[in-house]
């Protein structure tokens, strides 16, 4: 396990929004080519942690890097997941589009989508089951067809660190497991996987590294070694009262919140 | 070139633009803001009035994008502050509409402008107002501007197409992947608030949000591809400048009026028509989901009665007799059954066809597969099957039916006891079984 490169590194990481701190110190770092468990009760800073990593909203102190690089350098190499329901699924579009979305962000400026591109959305489609649906209207697919869609987006962008945001979040059993193993198969591909999950009961069997979060950062490493009792006591815990009432008080009272 | 042809053209250019930059609003949900744009920049012009005290274009152009983007932003950094997103509309454009209304009023006849004219606009002066270079007439301003605007609405959409499509469906993988949303968003509001200010002397204020939302709502009701939704409605604007002008000729009413009118009714028509989510279309499949379960109920129970006393025909008397508060919708059902060559008629009563029978016994079968599936799987009591199996065995698709069979083990008997017949498929299996042995 040597020469490994550092995949994620999250430096005193502080998140506000609208001056409220949503996120407190997070420090760690994610090595190379793990599968890993993003896990916290309700309004933890999950999804928040995926998207300040990735500078959709702004940091109020600390950094992130990739690869050891600022996230705008390596932009290329990143794969987002967003989650289902933050689309409009009326949008006038079909399967393979919503897949070729996911390649607008190598084709740069100008180049338009072409021939290429179909082919390579198309063999995606295709890994996640899907190919039936590809000129099918996005709204007339069920939940989990959806969501198999923005993950053969998310296998187009060809990325070496994929983030996303509860990918099993109220799919059927055909789906999770679709989803499940094609997060192996990327592992498998040395590929670093952060994913936001929501179900306790099948951390361990998914899961390497756990990030058991809640404001602050709980515990981060092996799930064998920090997935257990007292920490999940800690994350889930009724704890938590007085961060969140500091927090409350830096959104009242400082004037420029934390910046 | 024509008087007419000056002013449908006019109207179609100023239709087309906003049909462009409308369809991204109304995809973004963000109709309301076009609204509120094309008021708000009335103060942008009066201050772009006075400090050059002409009516050139171009400051105006320049004042109008300004306050527009600047109503774009209020807007944003008020619903960030807590306050309901229409709302924030709300209270920002008013408020800047309002400093125009008492800019023109206290500048009085400095400025001449016709708050009337900005309202309302007046396309049929379109053709009077006449460019020249040197002495040469090179042809109508209007014209100029608005054809110029919509070449320049229809560059933008061209060239940065893939960056506004990701922006609209998924601004946050758009953000992921670097395209920057939020300049994108203040472009688009800055076009929308320059074409406004060049539709207001032909359209005005009012009008112009017509042709910003209602081309872009139809054509989002008909297409299922955006980019042909686009060119659908910048059709559809154009379809209602000619119409709306021909009307106004023919009723000597205003022609902006009628050109709006025309896009608010082909509108109601595709509400009405369109195949996927018109009113029409869907008031047309509920009823053939209707007639399809009363056939089904009349096969079900046909073929029941044959299983039970082995009759093997009915009579109108015996359908009213177990069914006395449905029978119009079930004799209703015989007529069809039988023109789709199910179901005969002879002078004693009914009888199913070959393939009455089969389609009967099919869904006798599911109906009784759903009925183990509810009793041993899910555990309902024996008298609490039959009702439930009725409600939902129309819905049943023929792959459920396999998976339910799989999930319940396929059994040969439901729970009360019943034969479950077998499917077509093992039917024909066992045919072939029986050739292979003989």
């Amino acid at each position: 396990m040597t020469g490994k490169r550092n995949a994620m590194e999250v430096h005193d990481l502080t998140v506000a929004y609208d001056r409220k701190p949503v996120l407190w110190d997070l420090d760690f770092t994610i090595p190379e080519g793990l599968l890993v468990g993003i896990v916290g009760p309700n309004g933890a800073g999950k999804s928040t942690l995926i998207k300040a990593a990735l500078g959709m909203i702004p940091l109020a102190s600390g950094w992130v890097k990739f690869f050891d690089k600022p996230v705008e350098d390596v932009r290329t190499e990143i794969g987002y997941v967003p989650q289902r329901e933050s689309v409009d699924w009326d949008f006038p579009t079909n399967a393979l589009d919503v897949v070729m979305m996911g390649l607008y962000g190598k084709l740069g400026w100008m180049r338009r989508p072409g021939k290429t591109e179909r082919e390579r959305a198309m063999t995606c489609l295709e890994h996640v089951g899907m190919a039936d649906y590809a000129k099918r209207q996005i709204s007339q697919l069920s939940g989990g067809q959806q969501q198999r869609v923005f993950l053969a987006r998310a296998l187009a962008q060809e990325a070496n660190i994929y983030l996303m945001d509860e990918p099993m979040a109220g799919v059927d059993a055909a789906t999770e497991r679709a989803v499940v193993n094609l997060l192996s198969e990327l592992r498998e591909q040395n590929k670093t996987i952060l994913v936001v999950h929501h179900d306790l009961q099948t951390v361990s069997d998914y899961f390497d590294w756990v990030v058991l979060l809640n404001m602050r950062q709980i515990a981060v490493g092996p799930t064998k070694e920090v997935f257990h009792d007292e920490n999940l006591r800690k994350t889930y815990g009724g704890r938590l009262t007085i961060i969140s009432k500091i927090a409350d008080a830096v959104a009242r009272d400082a004037p420029q919140g934390l910046r | 070139m024509s008087d007419s042809m000056i002013i449908i053209l006019t109207g179609a250019f100023v239709a087309g633009s906003c049909a462009l930059l409308g369809s991204f609003l109304v995809l973004r949900k963000l109709s309301m803001l076009g609204d509120a744009i094309s008021h708000a920049v009335l103060p942008g012009i009066v201050i772009a009035f006075l400090v050059t005290s002409s009516r050139n274009s171009l400051p105006m152009f320049v004042g109008a994008a300004l306050v527009g983007v600047l109503t774009a932003f209020l807007v944003q950094f008020l619903s960030h502050r807590g306050v309901q997103g229409d709302a924030a509309i709300g209270v920002t454009f008013t408020t800047l509409f309002a400093i125009g209304v008492i800019l023109v009023s206290h500048y009085g006849s400095a400025v001449d402008l016709d708050l009337e004219c900005v309202l309302y606009g007046e396309i049929a002066y379109a053709p009077f107002d006449v460019i020249f270079i040197g002495d040469q007439s090179i042809g109508a301003r209007a014209l100029w501007v608005n054809g110029g605007l919509f070449l320049l609405n229809l560059a933008f959409i061209f060239v940065f197409y893939k960056q506004l499509k990701l922006s609209a469906f998924d601004p946050e993988l758009a953000a992921a992947v670097g395209i920057p949303v939020t300049a994108f968003h203040y472009m688009l509001m800055g076009l929308v608030s320059v074409t406004t200010v060049g539709s207001f002397e032909s359209v005005g204020a009012i009008l112009v949000v017509a042709m910003i939302i209602v081309p872009a709502a139809t054509a989002y009701l008909l297409s299922e591809n955006l980019a042909r939704m686009i060119g659908l409605a910048v059709l559809l604007g154009a379809i209602s400048s000619v119409l709306g002008y021909e009307i106004a000729s023919h009723l000597d009413c205003s022609i902006a009026g009628a050109m709006a009118s025309v896009a608010g009714l082909l509108f109601s028509l595709a509400l009405l028509f369109s195949p996927r989510q018109g009113i029409v279309a869907k008031a047309m499949s509920r009823r053939g989901l209707r007639r399809q379960v009363a056939e089904e109920d009349v096969l079900l129970w046909a073929a029941r009665q044959r299983e039970l006393i082995s009759a093997e025909g009915f009579t109108m008397h015996e359908l009213r007799d177990t069914h006395p508060d449905e029978i119009d919708r079930l004799a209703r059902a015989l007529s069809r059954l039988i023109h789709r060559g199910l179901l005969a008629a002879d002078r004693d009563g009914f009888e199913l066809t070959t393939s009455g029978r089969e389609e009967g016994v099919e869904l006798l079968r599911r109906h009784r597969l759903y009925e183990s599936f509810l009793g041993d799987k899910l555990g309902y009591d024996t008298d609490h099957l039959h009702d439930p199996a009725d409600r939902v065995e129309h819905y049943i698709s023929p792959d459920d039916t396999t998976e339910i069979e799989r999930v319940t083990e396929y059994p040969d008997r439901d729970p009360q006891g019943k034969p479950i017949p077998p499917s077509q498929k093992e039917k024909e299996k066992e045919k072939e079984r029986e050739k292979e042995s003989s």
